[in-house]
């Protein structure tokens, strides 16, 4: 009997030990996620959980920067760059077991188009009036044809997760590589493996690799970098600079900086018509001069030294060096140059007397630059653009405000001078900044929302960038947003600053991690990692 | 204790006196940036070493100690005063005036003030000087921060209203005014006291705060709170021990505050 | 008694009442009211735009929304968080508890050691112990809420400490002036004179007479505590009502904001209201 027992007692304890075994990925999340419906996912942590359980027909390598195919094992596009025809792979189920076909790629795009969705990915491929029509050719062939030509379309299904039509789990069957598995509000979402996740290695092993991923939902960034040096999360995704450089003296081994990211931080000046600000002031600021004078009183390389440790570059324009092929590599930065400036708002009329800065009518130049608060980079930047400009002779006032607050005299009121905010930019095609550059978008910070373009420099980038969505072919495109990225720096409707590095936490323990540039930083091949185990022999 | 209390406003007088003559040097440029010597340490360029914009810390915290040591008190004391008058002339009055005043505590204690800072940072211009935004900052303070004490005066007082020696001068004839100024100010010493001591160093830790919502002591002026802020992350841990002066400072002077003028041990 | 207490509870009512439309109509006229982080995203048509501002369009009528909001909860329903997209009832008790564990714990650990401390500084009658509780308090109070947090978060110490160091030195600067305020009491000197023991003097002749100032004070912490949680949960990472709080602020978000006022003004309220009551009762026996 007590053999027994005993034989039951070790029985268990190694059933634990092997449960206890999972290779199991930790990191944190920093905020809530708001949507686990693919289609309406609009904020980082519902992306992070898109990524890792969403299945899509063509994948974006976040390292070569190449489309691949992924359910879809080849496609094709009409030369009127209006359909696209997706041959898919069989034989493919979801995690429930629910069998994949072009049945569910039909009903993906039916939901992702529906207007009352309002879904930032189906907007992505909104280019004119008219429906959507997807024809399922065959089980395993489906065509979707958009009223109108959509630019860089075959790239867009990145973003698209199929959901099954049939499942009744609905969107939470997944086709990805993970599953969602567990949901504690505010506290984690713990993925598990998909058990019928299509994909193998080379050497036929069924992929993932890991067993489970852990994302611990953890707004604060001290915290969170603690428990990475406590070994408690095994990466951070995106690191500060001051985190980087107080992890890379600790730590060399762990941090990794992949080089110039996508984003970017820039100023620009309120020159909306009937925004309330002074008269005068919308004079100096709807002026290039002033503009080109204020972006050559300020020191870009002291912002990369200072604020980013030597992390980041200056930037040129509104498309990094990182994004290999759409960037134009003739542009030159700014260098830091007083004299110049001096010079450029002198011809604007502007005298310096007594170490300030008067206009024309004797109003001494002085404006507010707002930002908003807690972010402790921007706040250091805009401290050091005072200094810059002081030597100038501008008063600038810096004024943090909380987002909402921020969002409101942007969008709404227009009441704000000046501005400081940095673009986040996930994807590499320049038809994702098509409502930056229209003069009739919202999202045309400088001057929303224009009946008609307000300068002839306008009009010409609305009619460079409508071609360009129009062009079928990437090198008539690249001229044609090549002319974009000239006019946008000759013109500074927005100063360019800094392009900050991608700069990433990895612990020794997880293996085929590979840092990229490019979202998601660190676990774009989620499915190749691996966390090794402590105990020898695994 | 009498040695304890000279020393306490020796200390008071030197960083006084240190904040006012030292904040009117050229030397102590709190906004001078030195862009090569990003958080330094001690030197005799940069006697407190400086900061992550390469600013001198010692001016810093010359400045910062004037800005916070003369607004904070002052708001202090406007909450007192709103505190006093609420609390205490409800609490001689009695019946509907005490339960009213009770009620009101109770709200200004629950309501989010958040939302009304909102509204004053939306109502101020945006060029607002820093001096004017710090003046700003510290009334808001002020104004919010009476509901506390006015609650713990409120009960002081209704207590006192009961004791003999207000009955006694009732009964004489004494109005309530003369009764409020001579007999009951007196008694509720302590606690305001108590109050306005607590109170200095949490408006200077708020108005820090209250630069997430677009007020506080906007940039460059330095403020006590907004030295301290640089405590609040893992980065400041590790560094060198002149990040905590702005600490030792607060602590300093409040703690001699206190120390010199407390009221006296009868045991 | 009776009396007292239903006046109460109808003050108390209407407390509330009045209190909840106060927040609701500051949250809805504060600027960033109606505002989202979507409006930058670029992608987002003129369409889904204009859909995301109408998301509030049934907030924006501040007292039609409030009486409809009392309709609900007198139904059970207490609407569902736009930031979120979750019930509010779910959220609230999902957090709840959390919250009044913390703050429960601060309380009771800053109380007790003020208490203590000052108890020890009347019966030890030791100048130096007096000057090292005015020093240790007076540091306390100086360091920042988020300091102290992060501070409990590297040593690994439980949430509920870093509250308890932010409450204890308001909590013992009263207690230790209320205390010595009584020194000058006749009938204390009397005691003293008529060489009573110090143990004694204090808990038979300091506190009673300071029982009114101590009840009100407790009352007073409770609010304390409720808005001294706010950002140790969101520094420590504790999923409690303070965290939900402060996200809800920085969202606007009316339905969620609504509901936690009437919470901690109810909470606040009850307390205060809970204190006088104590008081009067222990009044009316003695």
């Amino acid at each position: 009997m007590r053999r027994f027992v005993l034989s039951v007692v070790l029985l268990l304890t190694a059933l634990l030990n092997a449960a206890a075994a999972l290779d199991e990925l930790r990191f944190d999340l920093r905020s809530e996620p708001k949507s686990f419906n693919p289609a309406t996912v609009a904020d980082d942590s519902s992306e992070t959980i898109r990524y890792m359980t969403g299945g899509v027909l063509v994948r974006l390598n976040r390292d070569t920067q190449k489309l691949e195919p992924e359910l879809a094992s080849a496609w094709s596009m009409s030369r009127d760059g209006k359909t696209i025809t997706f041959t898919l792979r069989t034989g493919i189920a979801f995690s429930d077991g629910t069998p994949f076909s072009a049945a569910d790629v039909k009903y993906t795009i039916a939901q992702l188009m529906d207007p009352a969705l309002h879904s930032p990915t189906g907007d992505a491929f909104r280019s004119g009036t008219g429906k959507v029509v997807v024809t399922t050719i065959a089980p395993n062939k489906v065509s979707i044809t958009f009223p109108a030509a959509v630019a860089g379309l075959d790239k867009l299904f990145d973003q698209v997760a199929i959901v099954s039509s049939q499942s009744p789990k609905k969107e939470m069957a997944a086709l990805g590589p993970f599953y969602v598995a567990e949901y504690k509000p505010g506290a984690y979402v713990y993925l598990r493996r998909n058990p019928n996740y299509w994909k193998h290695d080379a050497s036929g092993r069924q992929l993932p690799y890991l067993d489970a991923v852990k994302l611990e939902i953890q707004a604060n960034r001290d915290i969170e970098f603690m428990r990475f040096t406590r070994n408690e999360i095994h990466l951070i995704n995106s690191l500060d600079a001051d985190y980087f450089d107080r992890l890379s003296h600790a730590a060399p081994d762990k941090v990794r900086d992949a080089g110039a990211s996508l984003d970017s931080e820039q100023i620009w000046f309120n020159q909306v018509p009937n925004a309330p600000i002074a008269s005068y002031k919308r004079e100096w600021f709807q002026s290039r001069n002033f503009r080109q004078a204020i972006s050559a009183a300020i020191s870009r390389a002291d912002l990369c030294k200072v604020v980013f440790k030597g992390h980041a570059t200056p930037a040129m324009g509104p498309v990094s060096p990182a994004n290999k092929f759409w960037f134009n590599a003739h542009l030159q930065p700014t260098q830091l140059d007083t004299k110049k400036a001096l010079q450029l708002l002198q011809s604007d009329g502007f005298r310096y007397t007594g170490g300030k800065l008067y206009d024309r009518g004797g109003h001494a130049v002085e404006f507010s630059i707002v930002t908003n608060a807690g972010n402790r980079g921007r706040e250091a930047m805009a401290t050091m653009i005072q200094q810059d400009l002081r030597a100038i002779g501008i008063t600038v006032n810096v004024v943090t405000l909380d987002f909402p607050s921020l969002i409101q005299r942007m969008s709404e009121s227009f009441n704000y001078e000046a501005a400081l905010l940095g673009f986040v930019n996930v994807e590499l095609d320049p038809n994702a900044q098509m409502n930056v550059w229209l003069s009739s978008s919202e999202e045309h910070q400088w001057n929303p929302k224009q009946a008609a373009p307000a300068t002839p420099w306008e009009a010409e980038l609305d009619r460079l960038m409508r071609a360009q969505a129009s062009a079928t072919d990437d090198r008539t495109r690249k001229k044609y947003f090549d002319r974009v990225q000239e006019i946008v720096a000759d013109e500074l409707p927005f100063i360019y600053l800094v392009n900050k590095n991608a700069l990433t936490a990895v612990s020794l323990k997880v293996q085929g991690a590979k840092p990229v540039p490019l979202r998601p930083q660190t676990y774009w091949n989620i499915e190749y990692l691996k966390v090794a185990d402590e105990r020898a022999g695994k | 204790m009498k040695t304890a209390r000279l020393v306490a406003v020796l200390v008071i007088a030197a960083i006084a006196l240190g904040s006012v003559v030292g904040g009117f040097l050229p030397r102590f440029d709190y906004a001078r940036q030195d862009r090569d010597q990003i958080d330094a340490g001690p030197s005799s360029a940069h006697w407190l070493g400086t900061d992550s914009l390469g600013r001198d810390r010692f001016a810093r915290l010359l400045h910062g100690t004037r800005v916070s040591l003369l607004l904070a008190p002052a708001a202090a004391a406007l909450s007192m005063l709103l505190a006093l008058a609420v609390g205490a002339a409800s609490g001689l009055a009695g019946g509907f005036a005490e339960r009213s005043a009770k009620a009101t505590i109770d709200l200004v204690l629950s309501i989010p003030w958040l939302f009304l800072l909102l509204m004053v940072r939306a109502l101020l211009p945006l060029n607002t000087s820093p001096a004017l935004s710090a003046v700003v900052t510290f009334t808001v303070l002020g104004v919010l921060g009476w509901a506390a004490p006015a609650r713990i005066l409120q009960a002081h007082a209704s207590r006192l209203r009961q004791s003999q020696f207000m009955l006694l001068g009732c009964a004489s004839g004494i109005t309530r005014g003369r009764l409020l100024w001579r007999q009951m100010l007196p008694n509720l010493r302590p606690v305001l006291l108590a109050q306005f001591w607590i109170s200095v160093p949490i408006f200077i830790l708020a108005e820090a705060n209250l630069s997430l919502l677009g007020l506080g002591v906007a940039e460059p002026l330095p403020s006590l709170g907004s030295l301290l802020r640089e405590m609040e992350t893992v980065l400041s841990l590790g560094g060198d021990f002149c990040r905590l002066a702005a600490l030792l400072v607060l602590v300093a002077v409040v703690s001699s505050l206190q120390i010199a003028v407390s009221h006296k041990e009868a045991y | 008694m009776v009396r007292s207490i239903s006046r109460r509870c109808i003050l108390a009512a209407l407390t509330i009442l009045a209190g909840g439309f106060i927040s609701a109509t500051l949250v809805r006229y504060a600027p960033g009211f109606g505002s989202d982080e979507r409006q930058l995203d670029a992608r987002l048509s003129s369409e889904s735009l204009a859909a995301i501002r109408n998301e509030t369009a049934d907030e924006r009528g501040i007292a039609t929304y409030y009486a409809g909001y009392w309709r609900r909860v007198w139904h059970g329903d207490l609407g569902t968080s736009r930031s979120l997209n979750r019930p509010v009832r779910e959220l609230l008790a999902e957090r709840v508890g959390v919250t009044c564990r913390l703050g429960g714990k601060a309380m009771l650990s800053a109380w007790l050691a003020a208490a203590l401390l000052v108890c020890a500084s009347s019966l030890g009658r030791a100048p130096a112990l007096s000057l090292a509780a005015t020093v240790f308090s007076g540091a306390l109070l100086c360091l920042p809420a988020g300091g102290l947090a992060l501070l409990s978060v590297i040593l690994n110490a439980p949430g509920w400490l870093a509250l308890s160091l932010i409450l204890f030195p308001k909590i013992h600067r009263y207690l230790s002036n209320l205390s010595a305020a009584t020194n000058n009491m006749a009938h204390i000197i009397t005691a003293k004179a008529k060489g009573l023991a110090a143990w004694r003097i204090l808990f038979w002749h300091v506190f009673p007479v300071i029982r009114r100032e101590v009840l009100a004070l407790a009352g007073v912490s409770v609010g304390l505590a409720i808005s001294a949680a706010i950002p140790v949960e969101a520094l420590c990472g504790i999923p409690g009502i303070g965290q939900l709080a402060w996200q809800s602020a920085l969202a606007r978000d009316l339905p969620l904001l609504i509901n936690l006022s009437v919470l901690v003004i109810a909470g606040v309220t009850l307390a205060n209201s809970g204190a006088d009551l104590l008081a009067e009762a222990r009044e009316a026996r003695t």
